[in-house]
């Protein structure tokens, strides 16, 4: 095939690679180094209630739709309660039930969120309400007002931020004062706000959230007010003004019906708490790649269960340890034994750590090769000789756990997942390149091999890669895309500018 | 002061093929695939060749399982000389050579004594797979052992010395004669540490050699002079190196022939990936000749003409 052709495959599958990783990474806002961490707050809920012996029924409101956090996980703990989850109208409802309740009881919610860039929003649309009839004095002080406001505003937003002003202004006016003083503060301030609105038919409802900066065990629901704008809920701080939902501000429940109902109990008491700890953005990803709407976050490793995912992170870098074979061996010429031999024991080298495993290949293929040279007089025939060989690993492999044990280094305990085919096999080619090319070829194969196992070893457990191609595995587009550049490469290896360099030197 | 490496560019101009190219450029475009058993396969090979009317070094016979073993010993019974070869074999690993009988047992090439057992040892490993590509089941052929050619006498230390021609598209581009020395125990391979010594494709005269990665001019062992010997039967050679590119259909191919000193020039292997070494023997790059074969568009029919253009190149 052409070479154009080639690059063209390799360019296509670079770009979709890279592209996707991108998209993950601007859209998605997947971390792109490991070792990110992020705040993450667990909010509890604990309700308890005297059961007075006969069935009992909970409702309790739960977050839904929460702008600014993501919810990573949410817990419901009750013991003997039967729990369905009902969902209605931007509200989110557990209702918890048993056939009897003798006692106290204490049901918990747990929900553990964390910050996000999401966009998230309330979808219902409400109807304009009709106008109420105000009672004396207040009507007259509630249309002052409102034709006030109206004067100074041009649409839902506008309007309901100045009446805010008008309403909590330091200095107020004879009307302002009349109502303020009709209300008090607190959550009936702002039902008193939403019924003002009315006034204008603009339809409003109060949201209920916590906040959530601090660890705290006594935290209380605040009430925010929020009007819609024909197209989307505006959220307004009802005493400040101030537009938009704070940041700490976790929604909760939307609208005044009580936060819980409870029937078949009494002294029912509800307490919120709050603690924040730090997890790794990591991991904030793969618990919230569940609740991602993404067909990216779906396909996502971060979905599988957490023993399969670390046999991926190990397979994921098998490529690029593949792509260091091809570089090393059309680029640079050196000798190993075997294709992708030097990658198998790399992948040995992750299991004792390189000094050890560098150690212990030169120990038992040293001691092997010893070994195979007198079976070779033996006059034994290929595959029981290389049975024998592997026996001999082995026992050699059983000797050195024990001496080290004794020696106390433990580190040699895992030891037993070193391939002992693979140090069989590197033995009986290397006694067979030792017989047919001499000891220094066998030597500088066996040096060339060890020094890819050793590069592969550091490639493939470089955390930030490992990281990459795991989060990242479309990656593997851009390993394949170099591997068909690398593939078509026709020039000179490293090794061939020194095999070469007599011819050129006769020139002189 | 001896430089580690040259750059690429002073490489370029000389013309030298690197690894890379030749695999991507001539063996990939030139060999097709399926025609590589013919060249992989000394059995097909040596059978081939015969069926051309190609000189060959006779078949004595061939093991094919662990139990023809026992009749070995039969089956070499005739002979004093001979060469066991494993059928797949490559770099010229697995390759024995008797030169003689010893007592109960033989003399190998290098004068030390090997006995039946032993042999018998090497035949099972040659059957076994070890020499072969992958570590597949082979076959042992044994076959007649080459009485060199009494011009080399003078020069070589022992072994076999063979003639390397390597033939693109019909046309013969470069050869090398390759001495077996002390260190490559009697073996022809470059890389085992044989002498490579460039060879004239016109006149088929030699010139400096090449032994590991340097420049000699006397061989190593018996300190004779390498240069200007001149070939016997050389156009016979190119001719012999030619046929078997026709017969085989490879586009880019490595032929070696012996010579013998009774039967002549006899093609002993082919080979589908040649050409680096010969280059280090000539002391000058392949891809010059290699580009101008390329560019004809239609290659004379008749060998006699293809060899002409060759002395032209």
């Amino acid at each position: 095939m052409n070479k154009v052709v080639v690059r063209v495959w390799a360019l296509l599958l670079a770009i979709l690679g890279l592209g996707i990783a991108a998209y993950k990474i601007y859209y998605m806002g997947l971390p792109i180094t490991p070792q990110q961490s992020a705040e993450v707050w667990t909010v509890q809920a604990r309700l308890v209630f005297q059961g007075q012996g006969g069935p009992a029924k909970v409702g309790f409101h739960v977050p839904d739709v929460t702008p600014g956090f993501i919810k990573l996980d949410e817990d419901f703990i009750s013991s003997r309660f039967g729990l369905v989850i009902d969902k209605s109208q931007d509200n989110r409802r557990a209702d918890w039930s048993v056939r009897r309740a003798k006692g106290e009881q204490a049901l918990y919610y747990r929900v553990i969120v964390s910050r996000s860039e999401q966009e998230q929003g309330w979808n219902s649309v409400p109807r304009y309400p009709t106008p109420p009839q105000y009672e004396e004095p207040y009507a007259s002080a509630i249309h002052a007002i409102l034709d006030d406001v109206r004067k100074e505003s041009a649409d839902v937003g506008s309007y309901t931020r100045e009446l805010l002003q008008q309403l909590n202004a330091k200095q107020p006016n004879e009307n302002v004062k009349l109502i303020r003083d009709r209300a008090g503060k607190g959550d009936s301030w702002v039902e008193q706000i939403i019924e003002i609105l009315k006034g204008v038919r603009i339809p409003s409802r109060v949201l209920w959230g916590l906040r959530v900066s601090d660890a705290s065990n006594s935290a209380v629901l605040e009430p925010l007010l929020q009007v819609h704008n024909g197209q989307k809920w505006l959220t307004y701080d009802p005493e400040s003004g101030a537009m938009g939902i704070p940041s700490n501000f976790l929604a909760w429940k939307i609208g005044n019906q009580p936060l819980f109902e409870l029937e078949g109990g009494k002294k029912a008491k509800l307490e919120f708490s709050i603690t924040k700890t730090y997890e790794e953005l990591i991991d904030i990803a793969r618990q919230g790649a569940v609740q991602m709407d993404s067909v990216f976050a779906d396909f996502s490793l971060l979905t599988l269960p957490v023993q399969n995912q670390n046999v991926y992170r190990l397979l994921l870098m098998v490529p690029l340890g593949a792509l260091l074979v091809v570089f090393l061996r059309t680029f640079v010429g050196l000798k190993t034994f075997g294709t992708f031999m030097p990658i198998l024991i790399a992948l040995a080298f992750r299991e004792t750590q390189l000094y050890w495993g560098l150690f212990l290949f030169t120990v038992i293929v040293s001691l092997g090769l010893m070994i195979r040279f007198y079976l070779e007089r033996m006059m034994l025939l290929l595959i029981p000789r290389l049975a024998s060989i592997l026996v001999i690993v082995v026992i050699l492999m059983v000797l050195i756990s024990l001496i080290s044990t004794k020696f106390g280094a433990e580190r040699v305990l895992s030891l037993t997942l070193f391939p002992m085919v693979i140090l069989a096999m590197t033995i009986e080619r290397m006694s067979i390149v030792w017989e047919e090319n001499g000891a220094k070829e066998a030597m500088l194969q066996g040096l060339g091999s060890m020094f890819v196992a050793c590069l592969g070893y550091i490639v493939m457990t470089n955390e930030q890669l490992m990281y990459a191609m795991f989060v990242f595995p479309e990656l593997l587009l851009v390993v394949l895309s170099l591997c068909l550049l690398m593939g078509r490469y026709t020039g000179y290896r490293l090794s061939e500018l020194r095999r070469f360099r007599a011819i050129v030197a006769e020139d002189k | 002061m001896p430089r580690w490496f040259v750059s690429p560019s002073k490489l370029r101009q000389k013309g030298i093929m690197g690894m890379n190219k030749r695999n991507a450029d001539f063996i990939m475009r030139y060999n097709p695939r399926r025609l590589y058993p013919l060249v992989d396969n000394k059995l097909l090979t040596k059978r081939l060749a015969l069926k051309n009317q190609i000189a060959v070094p006779e078949l004595y016979g061939v093991v094919e399982i662990q139990h023809q073993l026992r009749d070995l010993e039969k089956m070499l019974a005739p002979y004093s000389q001979f060469v066991i070869k494993p059928v797949h074999g490559s770099g010229g690993n697995g390759i024995m050579v008797v030169t003689g009988r010893m007592g109960n047992g033989f003399r190998k090439a290098g004068g030390e004594p090997i006995t039946l057992e032993s042999l018998e040892h090497h035949v099972s490993n040659i059957l076994s797979g070890m020499y072969s590509l992958g570590g597949i089941p082979d076959k042992a052929i044994i076959e007649y052992c080459v009485q060199f050619d009494p011009f080399f006498e003078h020069i070589i230390f022992r072994g076999v010395p063979d003639i390397r021609v390597i033939v693109f598209r019909g046309v013969p581009v470069s050869a090398m004669i390759r001495l077996p020395t002390r260190e490559s125990d009697g073996k022809a391979n470059l890389h085992q540490g044989a002498m490579g010594i460039g060879v004239d494709i016109a006149s088929g005269v030699s010139c400096s050699g090449v032994h590991h990665d340097k420049t000699l001019t006397h061989h190593p062992d018996t300190g004779h002079s390498v240069e200007s010997i001149e070939i016997p039967h050389w156009r016979q050679i190119l001719n012999i190196a030619v046929h078997c590119a026709d017969t085989v259909g490879l586009g880019y191919l490595g032929v070696d022939i012996v010579m013998d000193r009774n039967l002549g020039p006899l093609m002993l292997e082919l080979n589908a990936r040649p050409g680096l070494n010969v280059q280090l023997a000539n002391q000058a790059g392949l891809l010059k000749k290699l580009e101008k074969v390329e560019n004809i568009k239609q290659l004379p029919k008749s060998i006699e003409e293809r060899l002409a253009l060759a002395e032209g190149l």
